[in-house]
């Protein structure tokens, strides 16, 4: 066992283990942390698998300013004491046996396929480089980005018309 | 590391999301789990484009590249989808002063 393998594993059980935190924690903001723990273990697998670039993207867009805005509103509400009430239990028993049911045929049925063989390359390859993903995101994929960028103008417009105090 | 191990990793993030979203009553911590499920695809396609420039990096440099500008892009979705959505809970809280979703059902009737 390798330090690469040892890697994947601590990232892998850091992510499961803080997901999972964030379904069960009955406070918003502990949910909140958690969740961003998380962001940051995707972010080691994708340094793992040397997509730097999208590394650090997840760190700044994800763990820095979508989590901000969470905790933002959160605080807003002033949510951070528990008030979720009393619910029934057999509810969450039914949502925990669905879930459990859909991993369980995933799994099942990606267990024997034939992609086993295959392997996703890890530390080597420079695709995921800035170099590489800008000369792709600005000769083939320019309209997309362009349009993305009229995309994040209407959300602002629509933020703003919502959020407006009529 | 064999691609499988990352298929996994992935099915478990992304089932845990589901219990989220199935389970949780406030819209704050399911529009959460939601994040947790894109990020759980994300990572899946990470790990799709490095096996296929793995595979396919002799005939082609640039093999999968494709499937990494595609997370960028899904971030980019993702992040004007929280901020609208944000707007709207705390619009929905402004007026009934509650985030449970159970309260939400008037469009049922």
């Amino acid at each position: 066992m390798n330090v690469t393998q040892i890697l994947f594993w601590f990232l892998s059980v850091l992510a499961l283990f803080s997901a999972l935190m964030v379904v069960t924690s009955k406070n918003p903001v502990h949910s909140v942390l958690w969740l961003i723990v998380t962001f940051f273990a995707i972010s080691g697998h994708y340094i793992l698998l040397n997509a730097q670039f999208l590394a650090i993207v997840n760190v700044i867009v994800y763990a820095g300013a979508i989590m901000v805005l969470f905790l933002f509103v959160i605080m807003l509400m002033n949510l951070n004491k528990s008030t979720e009430p009393k619910k029934n239990k057999w509810l969450t028993l039914a949502g925990g046996v669905a879930g459990g049911c859909l991993l369980l045929v995933l799994v099942a049925a990606l267990k024997n396929s034939e992609i086993k063989q295959q392997v996703a390359q890890v530390k080597e390859g420079d695709i995921g480089l800035i170099k590489n993903l800008g000369n792709e995101l600005f000769s083939t994929y320019v309209v997309p980005f362009e349009i993305s960028s009229i995309l994040f103008l209407s959300a602002m417009v629509g933020a703003v018309v919502i959020g407006k105090k009529e | 590391m064999p691609v499988n191990y990352y298929i996994f990793l992935c099915l478990a993030l992304f089932c845990i999301g589901i219990v989220g979203v199935l389970t949780r009553r406030n819209a704050i911590i399911i529009f959460m789990c939601i994040e947790l499920m894109l990020n759980a695809v994300n990572l899946l396609l990470v790990a799709f484009s490095k096996m296929h420039h793995a595979a396919n990096a002799a005939a082609n440099a640039t093999a999968g590249t494709d499937g990494q500008l595609f997370v960028f892009f899904i971030m980019v979705v993702a992040a004007a989808e929280v901020s609208v959505g944000l707007a709207i809970i705390v619009m929905m809280y402004r007026n009934i002063h509650s985030v449970d979703v159970n309260f939400l059902n008037r469009l049922k009737h």
